[in-house]
């Protein structure tokens, strides 16, 4: 059950090609920076080296190191700059090399770029991207294995896309670098090797655009990022013992396609929230908290939720293992949930 | 409250030298078996590799009480080691076993050892200046007459809270000294790329006493530290040293095609100074040592570093249920 055997999700038709999610990633960005000299991308390691991902290999060969550019070890600065040049006509894609630095960053993105728009009665624009990552279970210990999304999604302002395959990766972050508000996107960096197919013609996706990444009968599994596939595989588990999950991915949790999610929960009755953050006051929570709220005369049980643990992120890989929800937790619960033994 | 009211040894004796050869040696040796355990995929996660850097540690750690602080960075074992800490607990911590410093909690980047003054390894750069000067602010309050080593490299000098904190040690006069490890990249880029100005100037310009030193000579490093804890342990306020060294291996365990940031010929002439050599050679010359006393030093660490390990391969990991304990005290 823990092969990634779901890791292809849309069926190969014709005018598509399967990628990575780091060459999605890196596709986006290049066709916004083809495409819009306004564009540039900043951050530690993202030139020669491609950063340590190697998400970015090869765009400073094409672009050149005065839009793709080396910084100093200044998240906090990186991103000041990036916001200022994006309040006077710039497109800057700030890169976040791991995503427990956004606490670097929080003044700069939660009192300055989110609130520049409002507190200029509309005069001011952000349109500013931040690239980060999320996840753990890469034995990398507390300080670089955190989910912070939800903090970002919790200041009025700022968007908060999660994307969890190649396509959806791509497709959001060019509407992203287009958007006039800042945009962080969270990747998994676990993600960046899994491959899914992708068009080969040009496109983008709507932020705050759910995705039903499965269909099902009797319970929703509302998955963030990764959490999506673990969503994936306890859903074909549990169709083996006679029980059909449906698996909703909201993709971005601000904007957040509620219709899509309520919908859902709407026809299951039942609803259980898969996302890697801390459970207490995380995105798990709020998503519980709006099927609760507008989908309670549907439900035939109480909202469950499957997030990381309150602790921090332990090295040592047996207890890593216990801090985050996998496909066996998620089974489990689904079908206690659901009533079968 | 200060333990072993010892007097900083404020001259090279032979004793100390042989101490200080032994302590690099063990260093080497040791993280020359992480390499190993990674390459064999017996060591979760990823490990940065001090070799090349062991005479910053060493020089520094050889001018400090065992009470005295320090911090680390992500490239932390070393400060581990030189400050005292047991090789066989260090195995375990990287195995991530219950036996391990912190209980298999941290790993590589986290080790923290308080027996000797060690407040951490950190996995954020420039995540510990504060942590450094506000334990000098504290053993100033506390009249210990303890002093705090902050361990950094010089990518940290990207971080604004540098800023802050030595504006504050120096206002202050606090007891902290900032050994900044200059091996010229910051993870795949050169310094020069990131570094406006000289690195001289920033402690200068809050009134710090600055002081370049060979990294590669142990010595020279031992030193201007005792210079520096003299003083600030004296009331002399905070000090900065910048040592010239270098990384042999690459930013982590797993970088080895290093040819697009930095070349071939350029390690190759770093190896040529390597601390270890450079002492070993000042030993033989003074006649402190010869090459067969030396070796005689190498195999019985070969020895100990080789049981260490072994014990830590066969500890037991932590009980799951231990993930729940600490988050609050
Ligand atoms: C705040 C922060 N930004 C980025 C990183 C990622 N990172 C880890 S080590 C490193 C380079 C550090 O260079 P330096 O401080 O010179 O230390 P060295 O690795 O050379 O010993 C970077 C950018 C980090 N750990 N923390």
């Amino acid at each position: 059950m823990s092969t990634p055997s779901t890791r292809a999700l849309p069926k190969q038709h014709e005018g598509t090609r399967e990628i990575s999610l780091a060459q999605a990633v890196n596709e986006a960005l290049a066709e916004e920076l083809r495409r819009d000299p306004m564009v540039f991308v900043v951050g530690e390691d993202v030139a020669e080296a491609g950063t340590p991902f190697k998400v970015l290999s090869g765009l400073v060969e094409e672009f050149g190191p005065e839009r793709v550019l080396d910084a100093p070890i200044s998240e906090a600065g990186i991103t000041g700059l990036g916001l200022g040049a994006a309040m006077t006509g710039m497109r800057p894609v700030v890169d976040i090399m791991f995503g427990d630095f956004v606490t670097l960053v929080m003044d700069q993105l939660a009192n300055q770029a989110a609130k520049v728009h409002y507190m200029s009665g509309g005069n001011l624009r952000a349109p500013l991207t931040v690239r980060t990552t999320l996840g753990a279970t890469r034995r990398s210990a507390a300080q670089h294995s955190q989910s912070l999304h939800a903090w970002l999604a919790h200041v009025p302002g700022l968007k908060v896309a999660v994307p969890a395959t190649p396509y959806d990766a791509k497709g959001l972050l060019k509407t992203a670098i287009r958007d006039d508000n800042p945009v962080v996107v969270f990747e998994d960096k676990m993600m960046y090797s899994t491959k899914g197919l992708v068009p080969n013609e040009e496109y983008t996706l709507p932020l705050g655009s759910a995705e039903v990444k499965r269909e099902g009968e009797d319970v929703t599994l509302v998955a963030t990022s990764s959490m999506v596939y673990v969503a994936l595989d306890a859903a074909a588990e549990l169709e083996r013992a006679g029980i059909s999950a449906e698996v909703v991915d909201p993709r971005t949790l601000v904007p957040l396609d509620r219709a899509t999610i309520v919908g859902s929960v709407q026809k299951t009755g039942r609803a259980i929230v898969v996302d890697e953050g801390h459970r207490s006051y995380g995105a798990s929570a709020e998503l519980a908290a709006l099927i609760a709220e507008d989908a309670f005369w549907h439900l035939d049980a109480p909202v469950r939720r499957a997030a990381a643990l309150d602790v921090p992120v332990p090295f040592s890989p047996v207890l890593e293992d216990e801090t985050v929800p996998t496909a066996e937790s998620v089974f489990e619960l689904a079908k206690a949930l659901v009533g079968k033994p | 409250m200060a333990t072993e009211p010892t007097t900083t040894p404020q001259t090279l004796t032979s004793e100390l030298a042989l101490q200080m050869y032994e302590q690099m040696r063990r260093i080497r040796s040791f993280e020359e078996r992480v390499n190993d355990l990674y390459r064999s995929a017996k060591m979760p996660g990823l490990a940065h590799l001090y070799i090349g850097e062991e005479a910053v540690a060493v020089g520094v750690c050889s001018a400090l009480h065992r009470d005295d602080y320090i911090t680390s960075t992500h490239r932390g074992h070393g400060h581990c080691l030189a400050k005292g800490a047991s090789i066989e607990r260090m195995f375990c911590e990287l195995l991530g076993k219950e036996a391990g410093y912190c209980h298999g909690k941290g790993g590589s980047m986290h080790i923290a050892d308080h027996e000797h003054g060690n407040l951490g390894a950190n996995a954020i750069v420039g995540g510990s200046t504060g942590i450094a000067t506000g334990a000098a602010f504290s053993a100033k309050s506390r009249r210990t007459g303890q002093v705090a080593v902050c361990f950094f490299g010089e990518g940290a000098l990207g971080q604004g809270v540098l800023y802050e904190v030595m504006n504050m040690a120096s206002l202050w006069q606090l007891p902290v000294i900032y050994v900044c490890e200059q091996n010229f990249y910051n993870e795949y880029t050169h310094y020069s790329e990131t570094t406006a100005g000289e690195v001289a100037a920033r402690p200068a310009a809050f009134g710090i006493p600055e002081e370049e030193v060979d990294g590669q000579d142990v010595r020279a490093v031992f030193d201007a530290a005792c210079r520096a804890v003299e003083r600030a342990r004296s009331g002399g306020g905070p000090a900065f040293l910048t040592c010239a060294t270098y990384r042999f291996h690459g930013h982590h365990v797993g970088d080895i095609d290093r040819g697009y940031y930095r070349s071939k010929d350029e390690e190759e002439q770093w190896r040529r100074r390597d601390p270890v050599e450079i002492l070993a050679a000042w030993l033989v010359d003074r006649g402190i040592a010869d090459r067969s006393k030396l070796e005689r030093v190498d195999e019985n660490l070969a020895a100990e570093i080789a049981a260490a390990a072994d014990a830590a391969l066969e500890a037991p990991y932590p009980d799951p249920r231990e993930v729940n304990e600490h988050v609050y005290a």
